[in-house]
């Protein structure tokens, strides 16, 4: 895949602090990358970098093939985490005027900004103050403002913080109708969730150091335990526990079922073909239940930190 | 891509747009004439009151010096006692009692003059009164030695020297003046206009980090690009706020004059008595002070005057600017404004003590190159005759320093913006420069 962005053992002092120590990324075309960390990893200095707000003391940044140039910015979008806007100005002329601080002349300004008013339904509002906007009102603006020049590259910093469900919902579809339409996505946030459901690719900032990187199913495989849940109708609890406590790794488990029957976490060697293990568990019993307990995002994050 | 023009078209419509602009810009030329009218209707009032003085003159000697005034009236007193007339002084409840005893001589009589009154009397009063006695007095006083006073008054010669520059130019003490003037009005304009504006700027500088619409700003324009925007357009909305006062002010007063009647010109009486009494040469000053104005060097000043008042205004400009980079609301921009002003106090002291003693002494010309005091010293002494070419050398100094000062301001906001809600300390604005 053609990657958009590459960012190459970036490093950045802020006196004595060090803020992101030798960091890279590389950014697939078309994909959505997850950008995580704790609090102060050093997340939003990176996406600063990128976007040219401050310069990095060493290492390189390449945006579509070229090292990083002022004239870039205006195929970069970014939704800062520290959202505000003008409040005294009207909405409409708000938007204008930062669509043309991004390069847009006055009439492509006008056209997008229909489009994507239309869009959002919030076409009435072009005369209204910000300071008469409620918050989730001011963020959808904001939203269309980090979306208006087509940019190439999207960057959201928490972009669902002060959405009610309704509205982060329609932020989400909006960003993957985006991201279909042929933009790239970096995506910073402390929501797992939308981890899980949006991110192609992750890297895990912590204390300066990048120490997880890669698409986020092959680190899903690689954080598998090949540990799964287990449920079985026995007549002899006692016999079924005592016979698999003796072969496998055994903890105790509860998910709700309708059945009264045995619930375990079962860790299995890999040498164990997990059909060989579900033939094994017939001969002890009914199988009601049987998952694969694959980590969250969540699991993952919480982890790599806490080994870190 | 350049995004100025595009940040000082917003800077200036927001600013001129804005309700409380709109309201200050109407309302204060307003304020101004009325207070005008005010006072002119108040000293009108004043000057209406006559004041009765009755004089009690023994003596003898001023018979006929006592000339009554549309505003001062005298009343001669004579057959009575002092006490009596004191008394009926108090009872007419009139302004005071001057009392002129009969005395052996002129030296005790000088003595012995009293003026009794309800209160203290006022000042101006007592000075008219005390100089009318003490002429007439010496006037006796010359004649008891035997000596005319017309003949001593013709004697008498006034000298003024001619003053003349080695080139051959008059110079006179009025074309002094003149300049003095020049360069103090020029001067205290460029203060007003800094006291009064550079505020607005700083403010305009904290307005993205306050609404905190600043990373998505600098992520589409460098910062130096959006404070010189923000200096240029702040600076337009100043302008144009102070000609609509300007062209208010005049417009008012006009119509205020008039419709009061009131004649801005016409002072105190005692100044008028100094016209009249002089209302044959008004002529010759007014042509005095014409040629003067054609001796100074028009075109020099006028260019001058223009340069360095926008380059001192956007030097001032910059460094409200850095202020506003440097912190995060205005509460916090106490501690830094009396470092800004300061350079200006002192540019105005210099100007008034050093220049006019010795306009092209060490310390006026050292002055006239620092660029925080060059617009009003130089100014100063413009009109005093400086050469092209130090002119020209102080006008550059000032506008590098006002792109250095844009540069530096610049520097801090980038830094500034990373560190939210701290005071910073000038210990760590100088640190910021290094990042």
């Amino acid at each position: 895949m053609e990657k958009l962005l590459v960012v190459n053992n970036v490093s950045k002092t802020y006196g004595a602090y060090k803020a992101l120590n030798n960091a890279s990324i590389e950014v697939e075309k078309g994909s959505i990358f997850g950008l995580l960390g704790p609090n102060g990893a050093g997340k939003t200095t990176l996406i600063r970098i990128i976007n040219q707000i401050t310069m990095p003391d060493t290492g390189s940044v390449i945006l579509d093939g070229e090292p990083l140039q002022p004239h870039h910015i205006k195929y970069i979008g970014y939704l800062p985490e520290e959202r505000g806007l003008y409040k005294s100005m009207k909405v409409g002329e708000q938007v204008l005027y930062l669509a043309q601080l991004k390069g847009l002349s006055k009439q492509e300004a006008k056209k997008k900004i229909k489009y994507w008013f239309d869009r959002l339904e919030i076409g009435d509002w072009w005369d209204k103050k910000i300071q008469e906007l409620s918050k989730g009102m001011a963020q959808k603006i904001q939203f269309v403002v980090t979306v208006l020049h087509d940019p190439k590259l999207l960057i959201f910093d928490e972009p669902f913080s002060g959405f009610d469900p309704i509205n982060a919902n329609l932020i989400k579809d909006e960003i993957l109708h985006l991201r279909d339409n042929g933009a790239t996505v970096i995506f910073s946030t402390h929501r797992m969730e939308s981890v899980e459901e949006m991110c192609d690719h992750i890297a895990l900032i912590h204390k300066s150091n990048k120490i997880l990187d890669g698409k986020l199913l092959d680190i899903k495989r690689q954080y598998r335990s090949n540990t799964f849940e287990i449920g079985l109708i026995t007549p002899n609890h006692t016999a079924a526990t005592a016979a698999l406590k003796e072969k496998f790794e055994v903890l105790p488990a509860t998910f709700k079922s309708i059945n009264n029957e045995l619930q375990y976490k079962v860790q299995i060697p890999e040498s164990v073909a997990t059909n060989d293990f579900i033939s094994y568990l017939t001969t002890l019993g009914q199988v009601t239940h049987f998952v694969e307990l694959v980590p969250s995002a969540s699991d993952i994050f919480i982890e790599t930190i806490q080994k870190n | 891509m350049n995004h100025l023009p595009l940040i000082i078209s917003r800077e200036y419509f927001t600013k001129v747009r804005n309700k409380s602009f709109i309201v200050m810009t109407f309302l204060s030329p307003l304020i101004f004439v009325g207070i005008f009218a005010l006072v002119a209707y108040l000293s009108s009032l004043n000057n209406d009151t006559v004041r009765t003085i009755s004089v009690l003159d023994e003596s003898g000697y001023f018979s006929n010096d006592f000339k009554s005034t549309p505003q001062l009236k005298y009343n001669l007193l004579s057959g009575v006692a002092l006490q009596e007339a004191k008394t009926i002084a108090e009872n007419a409840e009139i302004y005071g009692l001057l009392h002129i005893p009969k005395t052996q001589s002129l030296e005790q009589l000088a003595d012995q003059i009293t003026f009794y009154s309800e209160d203290s009397p006022s000042l101006s009063l007592m000075n008219d009164i005390n100089d009318l006695l003490e002429s007439k007095v010496n006037t006796l006083k010359l004649k008891e030695a035997g000596i005319d006073s017309e003949t001593i008054k013709n004697l008498h010669i006034n000298i003024s020297a001619n003053q003349e520059t080695f080139q051959g130019k008059e110079t006179s003490k009025l074309g002094s003046g003149l300049k003095l003037i020049f360069g103090g009005a020029a001067g205290y304009l460029l203060f007003m206009f800094i006291i009064i504006y550079g505020n607005m700027i700083m403010r305009s500088v904290i307005e993205e980090k306050t609404s905190r619409v600043i990373e998505v700003i600098i992520s589409s324009v460098k910062p130096r690009t959006l404070l010189l925007g923000k200096i240029f357009g702040t600076t337009l909305a100043g302008i144009t706020q102070f000609v609509v006062w300007v062209v208010l002010i005049l417009v008012l007063m006009t119509v205020v004059t008039s419709v009061f009647g009131i004649d801005p010109s016409a002072g105190s009486p005692s100044q008028q008595v100094i016209e009249n009494s002089v209302s044959g040469g008004t002529q010759q000053i007014l042509q005095d002070v014409i040629l003067e104005i054609n001796n100074l060097p028009i075109t020099n000043l006028v260019i001058m005057f223009i340069l360095f008042f926008v380059g001192g205004y956007l030097l001032y400009a910059s460094l409200y600017a850095s202020v506003g980079a440097a912190v995060d609301s205005e509460t916090d921009t106490q501690q830094f404004m009396m470092p800004i002003l300061m350079p200006l106090i002192l540019a105005v002291y210099v100007g008034f003590f050093t220049v006019i003693d010795n306009p092209h002494g060490t310390v006026s010309q050292v002055f006239s190159y620092i660029p925080f005091t060059s617009p009003v010293v130089m100014l100063m002494r413009i009109p005093f005759g400086v050469p092209l070419w130090q002119q020209i050398i102080s006008v550059v100094i000032l506008f590098a320093t006002f792109i250095a000062m844009v540069w530096f301001a610049a520097k801090i906001y980038r830094v500034g913006i990373l560190m939210y809600g701290k005071k910073p300390t000038y210990k760590e604005i100088f640190k910021w420069l290094k990042y």
